[in-house]
């Protein structure tokens, strides 16, 4: 039973770095922007918080850092997309490309460099519980922020006026212009604030979860949050709940291979991005339903005027 | 201030002008990052673009990173003119090199009778497992509509893991000292090189043969057209009766054999065996290659060209200057990124503007249209 409730806090806390990037790239989404840099940008603030947090010893200053590297990332990311109209695809492929290797460039220094396991904040009586304590309640703080997060975005997106100027803005730029909405400066904000989650979700990775660096370390995880977008239909609740199914994909092959499962590892290791494989095949099975869901707009270049 | 102002008509020039601007200013910051670094920038771009094209030597090993970054590249145009974003390339050049070294490690006294003919039968090999691999992107978004960014990336992943499992298992080498390793293939399973004593293979004559027939395809065919009308303009293209079906079908199958031939040619040719290093970035880096070649087989040669001496100069970097080999995918990512900024130049041109006039940009845009 302990052995479960830990596999189940382990979740929460692999859940938690798709949650935060997931929730980054549906701000994006639902501004009409797709942005295919978030594997770049999170490995930018991986290595900026790590460096921060070897240098500093302070986690919220490393936090801090890996947000801004990749709200900075985002910034040109969007200039690009938004004022000189590039192709968004392409432009995200490069802010993955350059960030690659730009993380494992200026992070060659730290490959040796060494932060303890993180205190974990336990909330006073319910961490006593049976099970549920373990379980639930001796999180990091991100990991409670995360779902904080998520309920905050719910309600900005659907119960707010800015989130309801945001949503236009990603279904009809036209429409929004005609309003006179800035549409441009608000497609910006919201890669810049997608970037700035992408990089938190970074940042806690290499602090946090891991807590170390190795070139390449994000691991395909900046794509898997970009598939969990679709996976959500754009919903804050919903992708919080497939990032904690992803977590749980991801901790069940660690969990299988200490139980000595006679699988080659290989093919553990495999799991989550079969899963995510297998998971777009259902949700995108349905066409009708998919295009019902995503802002209209998505991935579509705007001129004002036009 | 300056303004952007849109063109009539796409600028011809600048479409070819916009490579050489973007180059300019990658080496502009590469400079920049050298003298931050505290090395000399003349020596830095003397390693990047100086030392790889010097000898006789130098070229050959300057075409070995080039076959099959031009032959990756190729088959990408293809997708990304005809709108299919096969962005996992990397993958179908694992299991390309997967199937072909397979092929290799049957050769031996029941494959004699090919003589030198099992090449070819390896190339072949390894031409179907890229295939194949693309296929299952291509069957995924015409059967499910899954997004195949995200399905051909994913199989990136699962690819190089299957590569792990056969070379730390069922594959390993029995004599390899317990190494992640095959056997080393055999020497009649081995690519013919150009010459005696350089390392260049007639996988570089394979890529140039490629670039003619890929010139042809694009250019000269019925099929090739239709793909292209399809990517530019999707609604012209039902019109006209030309599949998305097919056209999906067409750009993955082609560009996932490409892949799968550079892979069969990287495993029987430098490599020789196959082993956890297979994946070098060819796949992903041919993106770069094929937009900075302007998606033309012509501009592919000359950009894939330029790649490897990234990937050279970055090698060189790391022996002479002690820079980090990942300099390389710095100035990779550099490139594409200035390029795509610069390529704004081919639909606008900058216009000196004082603040107090009208929008122009805004005003002109509308005769671009959306």
């Amino acid at each position: 039973m302990d052995a479960f409730a830990l596999l189940l806090a382990a979740t929460f806390n692999a859940g938690t770095v798709l949650a935060l990037a997931g929730l980054g790239l549906l701000i994006n989404e639902r501004a009409g922007i797709v942005n295919l840099g978030a594997e770049g940008m999170m490995l930018v603030a991986a290595i900026a918080g790590f460096a921060t947090a070897v240098t500093t010893g302070n986690d919220w200053l490393a936090f801090g850092a890996g947000a801004l590297a990749g709200a900075a990332l985002a910034a040109a990311f969007g200039v690009l997309v938004i004022w000189l109209n590039t192709n968004q695809v392409a432009t995200g492929l490069a802010l993955s490309l350059f960030g690659g290797g730009f993380s494992a460039f200026v992070g060659i220094g730290f490959v040796q460099g060494k932060l303890g396991e993180r205190a974990r904040f336990e909330l006073p009586w319910l961490a006593e519980l049976p099970f549920v304590g373990p379980a639930l309640f001796r999180q990091h703080p991100m990991v409670y922020l995360t779902v904080a997060l998520t309920l905050a975005l719910a309600w900005f997106l659907f119960r707010s006026r800015a989130g309801l100027v945001l949503r236009a803005v990603g279904e009809s730029p036209e429409s929004a212009h005609a309003l006179g909405m800035p549409v441009r400066r608000i497609r910006l904000a919201a890669v810049v604030a997608g970037g700035a989650l992408c990089g938190l979700a970074g940042a806690y990775l290499s602090v946090v979860y891991t807590p170390l660096w190795v070139e390449g370390m994000v691991a395909g995880r900046g794509w898997i949050a970009l598939a969990l977008t679709t996976f959500a239909t754009w919903r804050p609740a919903r992708l919080l709940l497939g990032a904690y199914l992803f977590g749980g994909v991801t901790m069940l092959q660690f969990h299988l291979q200490g139980e000595g499962v006679q699988v080659p590892s290989q093919f553990l290791s495999m799991l989550p991005y079969v899963a995510t494989i297998v998971v777009l095949v259902l949700i995108s099975r349905n066409a009708l339903w998919i295009r019902a869901n995503m802002p209209a707009s998505l991935g579509k270049p705007f001129f004002p005027g036009g | 201030m300056f303004k952007l102002e849109a063109r009539p008509q796409p600028s011809r020039w600048m479409s070819m002008l916009s490579p050489l601007l973007a180059l300019a200013i990658t080496v502009l910051i590469g400079v920049g990052l050298f003298m931050l670094l505290g090395k000399d920038p003349l020596r830095g771009l003397q390693i990047f673009f100086v030392e790889p094209v010097k000898s006789l030597y130098a070229l050959s090993e300057l075409s070995i990173k080039a076959t099959p970054l031009i032959l990756i590249a190729l088959g990408l145009a293809v997708c990304f003119r005809s709108n299919v974003w096969n962005i996992g390339a990397e993958g179908q050049f694992v299991v390309g090199a997967l199937v072909a070294g397979w092929v290799a490690m049957q050769a031996g006294p029941q494959l004699a009778w090919m003589g030198r003919g099992v090449v070819v039968a390896i190339l072949l090999a390894g031409v179907l497992g890229g295939m194949a691999w693309a296929a299952i992107v291509a069957l995924l978004r015409d059967r499910f509509n899954a997004n195949e960014i995200l399905v051909s990336l994913m199989l990136v992943y699962v690819a190089e893991m299957l590569l792990s499992y056969l070379v730390y298992g069922p594959w390993k080498d029995p004599q390899g000292y317990n190494f992640p390793q095959t056997i080393t293939f055999l020497p009649e399973t081995r690519i013919p090189r150009l010459a005696g004593g350089l390392r260049a293979h007639i996988g570089t004559l394979i890529a140039l043969a490629a670039v003619g027939a890929f010139w042809v395809f694009l250019f000269r065919t019925y099929r090739g057209f239709a793909l292209q009308v399809g990517g530019l303009a999707p609604l012209a293209a039902r019109y006209a009766g030309f599949s998305s079906r097919s056209a999906l079908w067409t750009a993955l199958l082609l560009s996932g054999g490409m892949a799968g031939l550079a892979g069969a040619l990287e495993a029987a040719g430098p490599l020789g065996q196959l082993t956890p290093h297979v994946p070098a970035g060819y796949g992903f880096a041919a993106i770069i290659v094929a937009y900075v070649g302007r998606l033309h087989p012509l501009g592919i040669v000359f950009s894939g060209v330029l790649m490897s001496m990234f990937y050279i100069g970055g090698e060189l970097a790391q022996s002479r200057l002690a820079l980090p080999k990942s300099l390389t995918g710095v100035f990779q990512g550099l490139l594409l990124f200035t390029l795509l900024a610069c390529d704004t130049l081919i639909h606008y041109r900058l216009r000196w503007q004082r603040r107090a006039a009208p929008d122009a940009a805004d005003v002109t845009a509308t005769a671009k249209g959306a």
